[in-house]
């Protein structure tokens, strides 16, 4: 149990500023995501608060205490890394008592907890394996059972199951989440994978450029994207660029009344977020293909003004390929300069993500978050 | 159908062929003088000698120089081996982990020991040593011995330490463990086979070495293999040099069976980089 500070943190490499001027702060047993593209830094902000990098500038603070300069064996966290590093000379029950042993315990003790860590993680009975006749799977969970039995303050975890298959990574996810939430363990989450953000964080830090897009619980994230970045990175998200004037914003031959000033603006449109009715002859846009996953239909549609756009429609809806369809966008999000500056959700939504921002996320739960296919 | 099986047969009696033909090339010679060394009395024109038996060898091993030169050999490989160890072994950790100014050139200039013919090289230091009074001295061979294993040393450990994955290191720094103990505990044990595969090759090699030897420590210095050249120029008995020679395949003998036992053959494979 415990709380991270980050303030102003930067990572400078040479000319690139891999962290630009990051301030986040994780609350007590909160499990926040850190999301982004390759290279958007979210991996050097982690190696940094557990003491592998070095800031070039700015702090970091658990539970109040200064730990910016200190040297990762004297941090209080645990770090879970993507290639699990395992110690290939040792045997599965020594990878797990390491730590233990470092810090003088006694021997039947270290059994105890290296046992119950083994058991924690599903491998009870695995100690005597060496670590190389273990699957990828398994390997991980060992990886993540070191750095429980030692009880870290604060867990990190560097896209632990990138290197897994999409199931495994399904089913150990959800043994972090059960984890996280039984110890109530403070956790940070690297990915690159948005549906692994959206099923573990309380809240996701989407990052880019070194730098953080918006910090959000994730229903907040995927209904009222902050920028037109987050906009296009969360989910599927239709983005048309067209123009304002007085008053209506018409982009991809959509039109939507705005109260905004004239100029450039982007229209942002979930592929759920509209409204299909039947166009009869040459009127209204084409469908130029239908996708049936069970679930929903995708519809590609091929707008007047040759505007690709992606739409989903409840299963059995009937759509054909080749068909003609009128579009009614239900909600929207309009982006000028990359910052959000209009949206169309009701207030019921969530429509004020700054305060929502600074809520005490342990009251979030990612089980309200349920996509809706209307 | 038929092709692929006779094919098959057939590439397997090359196989055997090219087994006994090599066979014949490195036993034969190996037998012959292993058979020497237990002969008595061999007379031409017979396959096989008239008496065995272990005369020579008593008075092989009853000689003052074959017991000061296995001395001086043995001695000679392990303080060459041992410096070569304490010089050599930290230099590659810092050419595998650390970045300094003329890291690469200086890397490379290991190699030029071995760009251009030894020999030449070894008649330049010898010219060398001949102004500094240093011919025929045990700690001259010494040097010049160390100079010649720094290849194995530094090179094989290096790609050793590289091999090492940081990210291993870095778990265990993040499970607690200090810098030194991180040494220790996790990158040593990874590295030790081709470490060990270096001391070696280091010790074997110094000990069979003769140019340096010859060319350095004689007449002081004798050494086993050097003892053994003389025997069979200048001594009449061809026994002394077969026993010699049975001798010196002793320690070579024991440390493969060593290298064997602790580090199997496909660690000894991958340290090397097979």
């Amino acid at each position: 149990m415990a709380t991270l500070e980050i303030n102003k943190l930067s990572r400078i490499f040479g000319e690139t500023r891999a962290v630009d001027d990051l301030t986040l702060s994780v609350g007590n047993g909160e499990l926040i995501c850190l999301l982004g593209p390759s290279g958007s830094g979210k991996s050097t902000v982690l190696r940094m608060m557990g003491g592998f990098e070095q800031p070039s500038a700015g702090s970091i603070h658990i539970d109040g205490n200064d730990v910016t300069r200190l040297a990762p064996e004297r941090r209080p966290t645990g770090m879970v890394f993507q290639s699990h590093a395992l110690w290939t000379h040792m045997d599965v029950f020594a990878n797990v008592a390491f730590g233990l042993k470092l810090r003088r315990i006694a021997k039947d003790e270290i059994r105890r907890r290296v046992e119950a860590a083994l058991v924690t993680v599903g491998l009870e009975g695995y100690g005597e394996r060496r670590t190389t006749q273990l699957s990828g799977g398994q390997q991980q969970r060992v990886a993540l059972a070191r750095s429980l039995v030692l009880e870290p303050k604060i867990l990190l975890l560097d896209e632990p199951f990138a290197s897994l298959d999409q199931h495994l990574r399904e089913r150990l996810r959800e043994e972090v989440r059960d984890i996280q939430q039984r110890a109530g363990i403070t956790m940070v989450f690297v990915t690159h994978g948005q549906d692994e953000a959206l099923a573990l964080a309380d809240r996701i830090a989407v990052m880019r450029n070194g730098k953080l897009e918006q910090v959000s619980r994730p229903d907040v994230l995927y209904r009222q994207p902050q920028t037109e970045f987050v906009a296009g990175f969360i989910g599927q998200m239709n983005l048309l660029r067209g123009i304002v004037r007085s008053g209506v914003l018409s982009a991809g031959g959509i039109e939507v009344e705005v109260a905004l000033q004239d100029g450039p603006a982007t229209l942002g449109i979930r592929p759920e977020d509209f409204s299909l009715a039947p166009s009869i002859g040459a009127s209204g846009n084409a469908i130029t293909r239908v996708t049936d996953f069970g679930s929903h239909l995708a519809i590609d549609i091929e707008t007047a003004l040759r505007e690709r756009l992606k739409v989903t429609a409840q299963a059995g809806s009937g759509w054909m390929t080749s068909g003609r369809v009128k579009l009614l966008p239900l909600r929207f999000t309009v982006y000028r300069e990359g910052q959000l500056c209009f949206s169309s959700f009701p207030k019921q939504r969530g429509s004020l993500p700054s305060e929502l921002r600074t809520l005490a996320a342990s009251a979030a739960s990612t089980d309200t978050f349920i996509l809706d296919h209307t | 159908m038929n092709i692929a099986p006779r094919f098959g047969i057939r590439l397997d009696w090359v196989g055997i062929v090219i087994v006994i033909l090599l066979s014949i090339v490195i036993l034969a010679p190996m037998i012959n003088v292993a058979i020497w060394a237990f002969t008595e009395v061999w007379r031409y024109p017979s396959v096989i000698p008239q008496k065995f038996g272990l005369r020579f060898w008593g008075e092989v091993l009853g000689r003052g120089d074959v017991h000061l030169a296995m001395t001086t050999s043995l001695s000679l490989a392990a303080i060459v081996t041992a410096l070569s160890a304490l010089i050599c072994l930290p230099a590659s950790y810092a050419f595998a982990r650390m970045d300094f100014p003329g890291r690469n050139l200086f890397f490379m200039s290991f190699l030029t020991v071995y760009a251009f013919p030894k020999f030449g090289l070894y008649i330049t230091i010898a010219t060398i040593f001949l102004g500094l009074g240093m011919i025929g001295s045990f700690w001259g061979v010494v040097l010049i011995q160390l100079v010649s294993t720094l290849m194995f040393m530094v090179w094989i450990p290096v790609s050793a330490f590289q091999n090492v994955d940081r990210r291993q290191e870095e778990a265990a720094r993040d499970a607690g463990a200090a810098p030194l103990r991180v040494f220790w505990s996790i990158t040593l044990p990874q590295v030790l086979p081709a470490v060990s595969a270096a001391v070696l090759l280091t010790f074997v090699n110094t000990f069979y070495e003769t140019e340096v030897a010859w060319l350095i420590g004689a007449p002081e210095v004798r050494t086993v293999p050097l003892l053994m050249v003389r025997f069979i120029n200048s001594e009449l008995v061809v026994q002394y040099g077969a026993v010699l020679s049975l001798m010196l395949w002793v320690p070579s003998f024991l440390l493969l069976i060593l290298a064997r036992r602790f580090l199997g053959g496909q660690a000894l494979g991958r340290a090397l980089g097979a």
